[in-house]
């Protein structure tokens, strides 16, 4: 208890620094609107990605190519892997919304819940790469292999920074740092993993369930 | 001498050297952004002297072809990513925050974390030389196949893994600009009243968080290609090699509105001062810095004409309409000058500098927009005149201009007047000398990219021509070096206000204490200043306005009085400070 009560002397004290520093503060807060834009340019380097994605995808005379068409179907681990990280966006809001009613334990909670999913994800993915692999899909396997790897990759990369940025919530929340005013980096981080879970519905629109072209299917 | 009565700055516990490597002041950091600038800058004018050595007569004199494709490609990689990009930022960096009244940037140590990236990725890209095959080689449009891993060594990679960090570094700048700038301005500031540098800041971060991303990705799938055996962009592997030129140029068009549109706000706040004249169609300059930032994302496959590749009508349509908002602010520029009361000192002489040589460049660019005349000097020396008078007349005139009008700010010191116009004058002769050649270069079909040529095919005098002017900027250079020396240790002193100028960063003291306002005019236009001068009537600062309590909260945690005077003894006091 007394841990606690001394966070919050602590974000009480930085709370007002900030507020003379920053003015007058109305509207949206600084690190949340830093969030927002950075996570406007995190969509166009996906947006980089897909670009390319689609434009070898559309000069391929067969996508996916014949050799390597029936393996994406054998992942027995992407349906789950896609389900709880949708699931893990929910549990990640209502860890925003018990920190706005200033409930600390549903906060923790679900943020926990969350990390748990987003490393779950993460060890399902590489299971999955590590069962392609086998199978012969690889990065240098032509540029099937070469796009699948590298969105899928650096969809994962995101996901593992999304993960650290729960751990460090979790690890603040559990101290007790967070209170109904003073919860900026919950929202924030909440904000880049929905980011993170919009990103990985697309790619899982893309390269699973969009019906692929030419002799491949 | 100080009209704006500070008491000394709070004490320090770090001094010296370690307050320079930890500061988190954006005016200290403003100022590392223009050192590390500076030191590319001289770098990259050494290797371009090395690339017009080569060049001033037929044959091979100094060096092969790989080391001439590794001194070119450096070149421009240093001027572009090093130099001009990062010192626009710097400016912006320095004066932002005072323009708007703010104690800092809304993210001081992730400003601090924007800078520091800089001379790492200078240092990692230069790395390169050090490497078996030699620096990147690829010219810094990096075109694949020839960036490719057949072609190119170690240093493409370095190369690389440098150009994804500056990346990173002005993301993060960017976001940290437009933060600020929508947050953190004082009472009374409103985005009408913003000086025209921070617009532009604003749309050049824009650009920034939309563009610079996209490189990074085209950046990361080269990498991949290279190292790990992708085929991103190898077309006998079921890639596309204009791919990479769609995603490099889908960030590198708009990028050349980052190398200029902070250039172009540098001027119009040097004008009106110089003029003594308010900058004509505020408004309308406004919207074209945002109508170019727009337009700046449809343009990109102009540089792409001759593939084949590309919509030629769209394409040429839009880059002629993306001259129309450069034309109007041209416009405004000039008429901020008619029939003003010019002061010919140093700053404005380099912004009449700009203003002429980025016509030219702008002129000479249009023809490049005429499909069919592009296919004719696609890839000539017509395009390297063009570009370095956009650049180099452009850009860098603009940063010696804001150098010239801020340095008494940020030092307290005058640069001397008579080495600064020695400056103009021989750099204005250099730029012409070296450029203007080249466009009968290009006429005449002499690629660019190439180590020697042929003593008949008639390009032999402008091409000495042009190695003498090359000479001339970097000898002018000089007088500029010796005046921020001599300047920092004797120059006259310069008081809070030494223009007389526009803008809140000429209230505060020269230079700014860390929380650089003790106390703010009133704002009631983009011109706060220039309004507590010639104000009529006597109306009491900071008695109004949401924020009144907020400033003299601060100024009572920093122990010192808070009551502000009215703001005639203000006037009175810049007045009292020009009588000097």
């Amino acid at each position: 208890m007394t841990t606690s009560e001394r966070a919050m002397t602590v974000s009480r004290g930085t709370g007002a620094d900030h507020g003379a520093a920053a003015g007058h503060g109305t509207g949206i807060s600084n690190p949340i609107l830093g969030m927002l834009l950075f996570i406007t340019s995190e969509v166009m380097f996906f947006a980089g990605l897909f670009a390319a994605y689609f434009n070898v995808r559309a000069a391929a005379p067969a996508w996916p190519p014949a050799d390597l068409a029936d393996k994406l179907h054998i992942l027995p681990l992407v349906g789950p892997a896609t389900v709880l990280l949708v699931l893990s966006s929910f549990t990640c809001q209502i860890g925003v919304w018990a920190i706005r009613r200033n409930d600390r334990r549903g906060l923790v909670r679900a943020i926990g819940v969350t990390f748990v999913l987003g490393v779950t994800f993460l060890a399902m993915q590489a299971i999955d790469y590590a069962l392609l692999y086998e199978d012969g899909l690889r990065l240098d396997s032509g540029p099937f292999g070469t796009t699948y790897y590298t969105l899928t990759g650096f969809h994962g990369a995101h996901v593992l920074g999304g993960v650290l940025m729960l751990g460090v919530v979790l690890y603040r929340g559990m101290a007790g740092q967070f209170s109904s005013r003073h919860h900026d980096m919950v929202e924030a981080t909440s904000m880049y993993w929905h980011f993170v879970d919009v990103v990985w519905i697309l790619l899982f629109s893309l390269l699973y369930l969009l019906p692929g072209t030419g002799g491949g299917h | 001498m100080a009209t704006t009565a500070l008491t000394p700055a709070a004490t320090t516990y770090r001094t010296g050297l370690y307050e320079w490597l930890t500061t988190t002041d954006h005016k200290k950091i403003g100022i590392l952004y223009l050192v590390n600038s500076f030191i590319f800058f001289g770098l990259g004018g050494l290797l371009a002297l090395g690339v017009r050595a080569e060049l001033a007569v037929p044959g091979l004199q100094f060096v092969d072809e790989q080391l001439y494709n590794q001194l070119f490609t450096m070149h421009a990689s240093f001027m572009l990513f090093l130099f001009v990009i990062p010192i626009l930022a710097g400016f912006a960096n320095y004066v932002v925050p005072l323009q708007i009244g703010a104690p800092d940037m809304a993210f001081p140590r992730i400003n601090a974390l924007s800078f520091w990236m800089l001379p790492l990725a200078g240092i990692i890209m230069a790395t390169g030389f050090l490497t078996g095959g030699g620096a990147a080689a690829a010219g810094w449009t990096s075109y694949s196949p020839l960036s490719q891993d057949a072609y190119s060594g170690t240093g493409m990679d370095l190369w690389i893994v440098a150009v994804v960090l500056i990346g990173t570094s002005s993301i993060l700048g960017a976001i940290n600009f437009l933060v600020t700038i929508f947050k953190m301005r004082a009472p009374g500031m409103t985005m009408f009243r913003l000086p025209i540098l921070v617009w532009t800041a604003l749309v050049t971060s824009v650009l920034v968080v939309l563009a610079t991303p996209v490189l990074a990705s085209a950046l990361i799938m080269l990498f991949i290609d290279r190292n790990y055996g992708g085929h991103f962009f190898d077309p006998a592997s079921g890639g596309n090699a204009v791919l990479w030129q769609n995603v490099f140029w889908f960030y590198s068009h708009p990028a050349v509105y980052i190398m200029i549109l902070i250039g172009m706000g540098i001027v119009s706040e040097i004008l009106p001062v110089f003029s003594r004249k308010p900058l004509f169609g505020y408004k309308a300059f406004v919207f074209a810095t945002a109508g170019i930032g727009a337009l700046g994302f449809s343009v990109w496959a102009h540089h792409m004409f001759t593939t084949g590749a590309v919509y030629l009508p769209f394409f040429s349509f839009m880059t002629f309409l993306i001259a129309i908002p450069t034309g109007v602010k041209m416009f405004n520029w000039i008429a901020t000058l008619y029939r003003g009361q010019l002061t010919l000192s140093t700053p404005l002489l380099f912004a009449l500098g700009f203003l002429s040589m980025f016509l030219l460049g702008g002129i000479n660019g249009a023809f490049s927009a005429v499909v069919p005349v592009d296919f004719a000097i696609h890839d000539t020396y017509w395009v390297v005149a063009h570009i370095h008078y956009v650049l180099f007349g452009g850009s860098v005139f603009a940063v010696f201009a804001g150098v010239y009008y801020w340095f008494p700010k940020m030092t307290g010191r005058m640069l001397n007047e008579t080495l600064g116009k020695i400056q103009f004058v021989v750099m204005f002769i250099g730029l012409n000398l070296t450029f203007f050649p080249q466009h009968q270069l290009g006429l005449s079909g002499m690629p660019r990219r190439i180590a020697d040529y042929s003593s008949t095919a008639g390009w032999n005098d402008a091409n000495l021509w042009s190695t003498i002017g090359s000479l001339l900027i970097a000898v002018s250079i000089l007088p500029f070096f010796w005046n921020v020396f001599i300047s920092l240790r004797g120059g006259s002193i310069a008081g809070d206000d030494p223009w007389e100028g526009n803008t809140l960063e000429w209230a505060t003291s020269s230079p700014p204490p860390p929380y650089n306002f003790d106390r703010l005019p009133d704002i009631h236009s983009e011109r706060p200043l220039f309004d507590a001068r010639h104000r009529r009537e006597a109306v009491p600062a900071l008695t109004v306005g949401p924020d009144a309590s907020g400033h003299a909260e601060i100024s009572a945690a920093l122990g010192r009085p808070h009551d502000s005077p009215d703001s005639g003894s203000l006037a009175k006091g810049m007045d009292r400070s020009h009588g000097q």
